[in-house]
Formats: C-alpha cells, structure tokens, sequence
C-alpha cells in the first residue's frame, strides 16, 4: 500500500497493534509505517484511537498484542536508546504551574540522564526561541495562555537533538496566526531531516505540510500511505459538459466509465484507470458535441470524510 | 540509596541506528533527585508545612519558660529537666512525630507519583525518558531526605531556642544520670536519624499509595489513615501479636536514646521494623507502577 522499503527505513513501524481496555477495543491491529524524513499527519476524528496509539509508541501503554518499533528500536527492550532521540508532545501539555516557563524546560532537562547539563542553558533558550517563547520564559507558568503552554510543551519536544517528533495535536488552542507558525514550524524541522509524525482531527491543519497520511477511524487504521497514494486510493471523477448528454452517456458506459450520471447539459462518472485523454478522443470520434471535460481528484477533504465517517460523533 | 542514579548502560551500541541525535551516555548524574529536591523546596506549601513543624519548639519552650518556677521553687526533677536547652528539640520530636511529621510525609509523597500524574507531568517525564525505576528511585531518595528535612524542621529551631531560653547545661538522662552538652547534641543528632529512618519507612508506603492514584490528595488522606489505625492498632492491648509489626510502635523508643548507656534493643527492632516497611513498599510500589499503562 505504501513505499515502505524495508524494516529499518522506518522510523515508526507497527505491526498488529492491539490495545483493549476491558471489553473495548481501542486500537484494533494496526501496521504503521512512518518512513524517515517524512511528515507523517495521523488523522481521525476524537476517540479514533489516535492517542492511545501514541501512547504505546511512547512506551507508557503497553499494547495487549502486537509490536512496535522506534527508529528501527524494538520496545519495550529498546526505549531507552530509542526515546531520547525522541521528542514528544502527548495529549496537551503539562507542567507545573507555580513553576516559571524556563525553570518546567530545566526540569525535564535535568531529568534527562543523557544532557549535559553545561550546555543546558544554551539549549533552553534554544527551544525558547524557536517557539517565540523567550520574552515569557520567566513568566509562571499558571499565567501562561493555553497557547504559550502549547508552545512551551512544543519546546519541550525541542529540548535535545531529535530524530523523530511525535507531536499529538500541536495546534490544539492556537490562534490561526500560531497555527500557521507551528505549521511553518514543522516544515522547517523536517527540512532539517527530522521525521514528524503529527496527529490531528482536523485535516485542514496539517494537509498542506504532510507527506504521508495515515488515517484512523474507530481504532482501525483505514488509510496510509504518501499524499498521493492516500488521494488515489479516493474515486476519481470525469464530467462532460454537452448538449447531448445521452449520446456522451452512452459513450462512457462503453469506454467502462462506472456509475454513469446524467443530468441536464452534464454526464459524470467514475472512470476506474481509465486515461482521461482517451474519453475526450471517443467523445470526439463518436461526434458528440463536447462543450467542457473536467476531471475532479476527490478533494482530501472529502475522502477524510468518506474514510472517517460524517459528522461530529465521537466514534468508538 | 547511593547509587540510584547510576546510568543503566555503558556506551551507545554503535551497530544501532545512524541517526544524528545520538548522544554519549553520560554516566553517574544526581542532577534528577537535585532538581526533585527543588521542586519539592521550592513549593509555597511545603514551606508552610516547615513553619508548622518548627512553630511546635518554639511554642514550648515558650510555655515552659513562662510557667516554670524560680530556682529551688519548683520540683526537683523540673529544674534539673530544664537546666539543658536540648529537652527542647526533644520533646518537640515526641509530640510531633506522632501526627505532624508523617502528615508532612503525607504531602510530600502524595505530590510524588500521584501529584505528576494528576499535572500530566508524569508522562512526559517517562518519554525523557527517566526509566520507571529509576524515577521511583528518585522520589523515594527525596521523600527520605523530605524526612530529614521535616525533623530538621523541629529539632534545628527547638535546640536553637531551647539554648537560648535554658542554657547549655548537663542534659539529664532517662536512667537519672547527666550527660555533658557536647554527648547530647550527639544524643539528639541520634533522635533525630532514628526519627528519620521511621518517616522514611513510612514514605515508601505512601510512595506505593501515590502509584495507585491520579489524586494526590487522595493519596495523602490515605496514608494518614494508614498511620492513625497504625497508633490505634498499637494502642489495642488485645493485638499485642502485631505490635512489633506495626511501623510506628518502635518509634517513641527514641527516648532509648536517652539513656546512659543508650538501650540499643527496641531501637535495633524499630530500624529492622522501619527497613522492612521501605523494602517491601518499595517493591510493590515498582511492581505496580513498572507495568502501569500511564493514561493521565
């Protein structure tokens, strides 16, 4: 289904990803692959499993069944060389709130055995800086707005050199001008080669900076894939525009266009591998009058819809 | 306890993986139970709580200074108690160690497990990663030196004020002999490690009740109660079997302490008591929170 090569051209794979919490099962055999350097967007709408997914790839849930790896590191026995090349913002973030900003960052730092701490400093302002946090970085971080604390919890991510990012909705409670910055924010970190993997319910968010997609719906991973393939794996739609419609109808229906439709002025259908060109030239060569061909690639936003189901409704 | 933070491997294995952010792993750190020791210092409740414990010193001695009667006055054994300034810190630690000190231990070791988990904190914590033992390693160190520091609390202010209010002279022991003031400041040092090695028993099960919870102040409530039904078991006659089990029924033998020559007996069983309770709390607490799926 998708360009995986082999096993350690992965940064995360999964095979058979299983979490039950008593009777309900909340992630249901899934096989991810993230290949390295990609922007991975997990997508699925609340209660898809998309958390507790992460969670087991972080090591803090242990799966009923299945396997995992981290940048070719089987867990549980490789997560304490795999996890620091890691960093993560799971499910919001979380620090202590009478706490400033900088004092949280030197914490985690100080709690990480593999830091130097002489270059700690450094690397705080570091991460400070490149979330646009370091005007605040004194600031308690109870007076943080939910955005300063997303961008903290981003910078926490950004604390040591990192292979990977798993970052779970990181523009939950962002206004759209720091959506766009934490959207710049990972292009910029993969252009420097870092794999991402970013999750959302919002496929508006993270359409336009992903590679691949993976799509999750009821603890099932539905789709995967690069963009393209993700897209492809949607139906393609040919439209017609003539005054004779069942003429060109009937054209189609030979050719092997599936789900033929005719309305007043216009036939659309689904033309399967069907090259476009050649529907134009059999219209043509049968003397139908052709006044406009579209050829519509099913909008992301309407296969995210199709693979995930309508509405608002927590799923699961 | 020494050698919590030592680094779990050697070198990075260098056949795994290519990546760029492999780092050297650095090997011995206290930089972790540092910081915790901050965290922990640094929170305006805690402070509170070091207040409390020393206002206790200070509000006797102030009583018995005003209450005690002149030279030849009063009883004998009065004035030959107050003759030394350390009776001060002592009684403090007695009345003390019965509720106030482990409800200190209460608060530090709810705020443990418990308190991380219910901040969030505690996931991020582990995807350092800090290795689960290792994070339980720390906590528990830190809730041992919490305990140092809450005895602190009573004894330092107690024997500061003691002295200046009573003076420094001989300290009368509990077998009627006086002891020098330099032999009893060891005397009270002594207390005050043994008081300690209690509390610290008692954290290691209130470490292993802060694994259960997302709820600190849950946590902290339960191992109060833990310690109440402790004093009331010890106090039933009829249970005397399980006296010598009970963690805290060893514990007013500091007096032992206080003896010329010290009785080692109940003092020796009160530290076995108090090392059993830190060994086999602490491995349950391991046994339940290295397994623990971490949903908070």
């Amino acid at each position: 289904m998708s360009s995986t090569g082999d096993a350690s051209g992965l940064a995360v794979h999964t095979e058979g990803l299983t979490k039950r919490f008593g009777q309900q099962v909340a992630v249901d055999a899934i096989g991810m692959a993230v290949p390295r350097g990609a922007v991975y967007g997990f997508l699925g709408p609340n209660g898809s499993g998309k958390t507790t997914t992460i969670r087991m790839l972080l090591g803090l849930v242990e799966p009923s069944s299945g396997s995992r790896s981290l940048l070719g590191l089987p867990l549980p026995s490789g997560a304490g060389q795999a996890l620091p090349r890691v960093g993560s913002l799971v499910e919001g973030p979380a620090f202590h709130p009478y706490l400033s900003g900088r004092s949280n960052l030197a914490r985690l730092d100080a709690a990480d055995p593999l830091a130097d701490p002489r270059t700690a400093a450094g690397r705080i302002d570091a991460a400070l800086d490149r979330v646009g946090l370091r005007a605040a970085a004194k600031k308690r971080y109870r007076a943080y707005s939910l955005g300063m604390r997303q961008r903290l919890a981003i910078a926490a991510a950004l604390l040591a050199p990192r292979d990977l990012l798993v970052l779970d909705e990181p523009t939950n409670g962002l206004d759209p001008q720091g959506t766009r910055e934490v959207r710049s924010l990972i292009g910029s970190l993969a252009a420097e080669g870092i794999t991402v993997l970013v999750s959302s319910h919002l496929l508006a968010e993270v359409e336009q900076i992903c590679s691949h997609l993976g799509v999750m719906r009821e603890g099932r991973l539905v789709a995967q894939g690069t963009v393209a393939e993700v897209r492809g794996a949607g139906p393609m739609l040919v439209r017609v525009q003539t005054r004779q419609p069942e003429a060109a109808a009937a054209v189609l229906r030979e050719l092997g266009v599936t789900q033929v439709v005719t309305t007043v002025g216009e036939v659309h259908g689904t033309p399967g591998d069907l090259e476009p060109e050649k529907i134009v030239s059999a219209l043509v060569y049968a003397g139908v009058g052709v006044q406009g061909f579209t050829v519509a690639v099913t909008s992301l936003e309407d296969l995210f819809v199709s693979l995930t189901g309508e509405g608002f409704d927590v799923s699961g | 306890m020494s050698a919590v933070e030592v680094g779990s491997g050697t070198a990075v294995d260098a056949g795994v993986g290519a990546g760029s952010a492999i780092r050297p792993r650095r090997r011995w750190s206290t930089r972790f139970l540092r910081s915790e020791l901050r965290l922990i210092a640094g929170r305006r409740r805690n402070q509170m709580g070091l207040l409390v414990l020393a206002a206790v010193p200070i509000i006797m001695a102030i009583a018995v200074k005003v209450s005690t009667p002149g030279p030849g006055e009063g009883p004998n054994f009065l004035s030959s108690i107050t003759s030394n300034g350390l009776f001060v810190p002592l009684a403090a630690l007695g009345v003390e160690i019965a509720m106030f000190l482990p409800l200190a231990m209460s608060m530090l070791s709810g705020d443990a497990v418990a308190g991380e988990a219910n901040l969030g904190t505690l996931r991020y914590l582990l995807t350092v990663p800090v290795s689960r033992t290792r994070l339980l390693a720390v906590k528990y160190v830190s809730l041992c030196i919490g305990a140092l520091w809450g005895v602190t609390a009573v004894a330092l202010p107690g024997a500061v004020i003691g002295i200046a209010l009573f003076g420094t002279g001989d300290l009368t022991t509990l077998s009627g002999s006086q002891i020098s003031f330099g032999v009893a400041v060891w005397r009270v040092v002594l207390v005050m490690l043994y008081l300690a090695a209690g509390l610290a028993g008692l954290a290691a099960v209130g470490l292993f009740i802060s694994t259960l919870t997302e709820q600190p102040i849950a946590a902290s409530i339960a191992l109060l109660i833990f310690t109440i039904l402790s004093w009331i078991l010890d106090s039933v006659p009829q249970l005397s079997w399980l006296h010598p089990w009970l963690i805290v029924h060893e514990w007013m033998s500091f007096g032992d302490l206080l003896r010329d020559p010290i009785a080692w007996a109940n003092v020796l069983r009160g530290l076995f008591v108090d090392g059993v309770y830190a060994l086999v709390f602490w491995l349950a607490a391991w046994a339940r929170f290295s397994s623990k799926d971490i949903t908070s």
